[in-house]
């Protein structure tokens, strides 16, 4: 093995130069063979708030991302086989309530709904649920259940919170088969710490 | 010369949908073909410009026709 340290007879200004000129093609390399990572953490489990993680997972993957999100709390729900998803304008005072069908201006306005109505009218979140499901059908946004599933297929890794399931007595059986594994918090995390993103959604 | 075999009817889809189904449409196809996407959300223009710096494909045009945004990508 020669260990012998080349003599470079070479000024350091071009030493230098030919450094720094090495050193940005390496990190150009670099760059260009790294593949961007992703984790999210998903702790929500309204119609609404199942969107940010499924929508940003799906289009990254399109990208070419490598992605995980971590469902935990009521984002596990997100996993369920059957999704029963609700969204509620109660404590969501940004959420608009305004008409799915009818002509554009009925369809602009927003419904004057007092909170105390919301609270009193038994099923008021079913109607805003379908109203809301409504709206998103007619504007060509997908279900939450086709997002899921694009997900999946573009290899997004599903991880569900191990814990949650304990703590709230989910069996198991009622999750989606493509999750790709039950964890705890210990395990996420050092993959978190590789992503190039991480989101908490 | 372009010869685009392969459309993409992505119209009446919203964010990321025309994203993920262009990718899927992409991957069907030999390097150096041409796929064209025709979509009516505004959004994709931005998007599907990133989508192809970000996988390397190219963008050979994208332009507001009447029947909605049409965007001609050569797979890389």
């Amino acid at each position: 093995m020669n260990s012998t340290v080349p003599v470079i007879d070479m000024p350091t200004k071009d030493l230098d130069a030919w450094f720094n000129q090495r050193f940005d093609e390496k990190m150009a390399e670099r760059e260009a063979a790294h593949t961007p990572s992703m984790t999210i953490i998903a702790t929500k489990g309204t119609l609404d708030m199942a969107y940010p993680p499924f929508i940003l997972a799906s289009t990254a993957a399109a990208l070419g991302w490598d992605v995980s999100i971590f469902f935990t709390f009521y984002g596990l729900s997100l996993l369920k086989k059957q999704l029963d998803l609700k969204v509620s304008p109660l404590g969501n005072p940004a959420m608009p309530m305004k008409l799915p069908e009818g002509p554009s201006w009925i369809r602009g306005k927003e419904l004057p709904v007092p909170t105390s109505v919301m609270t009193l009218v038994p099923g008021f979140e079913n109607m805003a649920t379908s109203m809301m499901q409504k709206t998103m059908d007619k504007k060509g946004i997908a279900r939450i259940e086709e997002l899921r599933e694009l997900c999946a297929e573009a290899e997004v890794k599903l991880v569900a919170c191990q814990m949650t399931v304990d703590l709230f007595d989910h069996d198991q059986g009622d999750f989606i088969p493509e999750i790709h594994e039950w964890v705890g918090a210990a395990s996420f995390l050092p993959r978190a710490l590789k992503a190039d993103v991480n989101l908490f959604v | 010369m372009t010869e685009t075999a392969h459309i993409l009817d992505a119209r009446g889809l919203n964010c990321p949908l025309p994203i993920l189904r262009t990718k899927k449409a992409i991957a069907a196809l030999a390097s150096g073909e041409i796929l064209e996407v025709i979509a009516t959300d505004p959004g994709s223009v931005k998007d599907l410009d990133s989508f192809c710096s970000q996988t390397g494909h190219e963008m050979v045009s994208s332009e507001e026709a009447d029947n909605g945004f049409v965007f001609l990508i050569r797979k890389a």
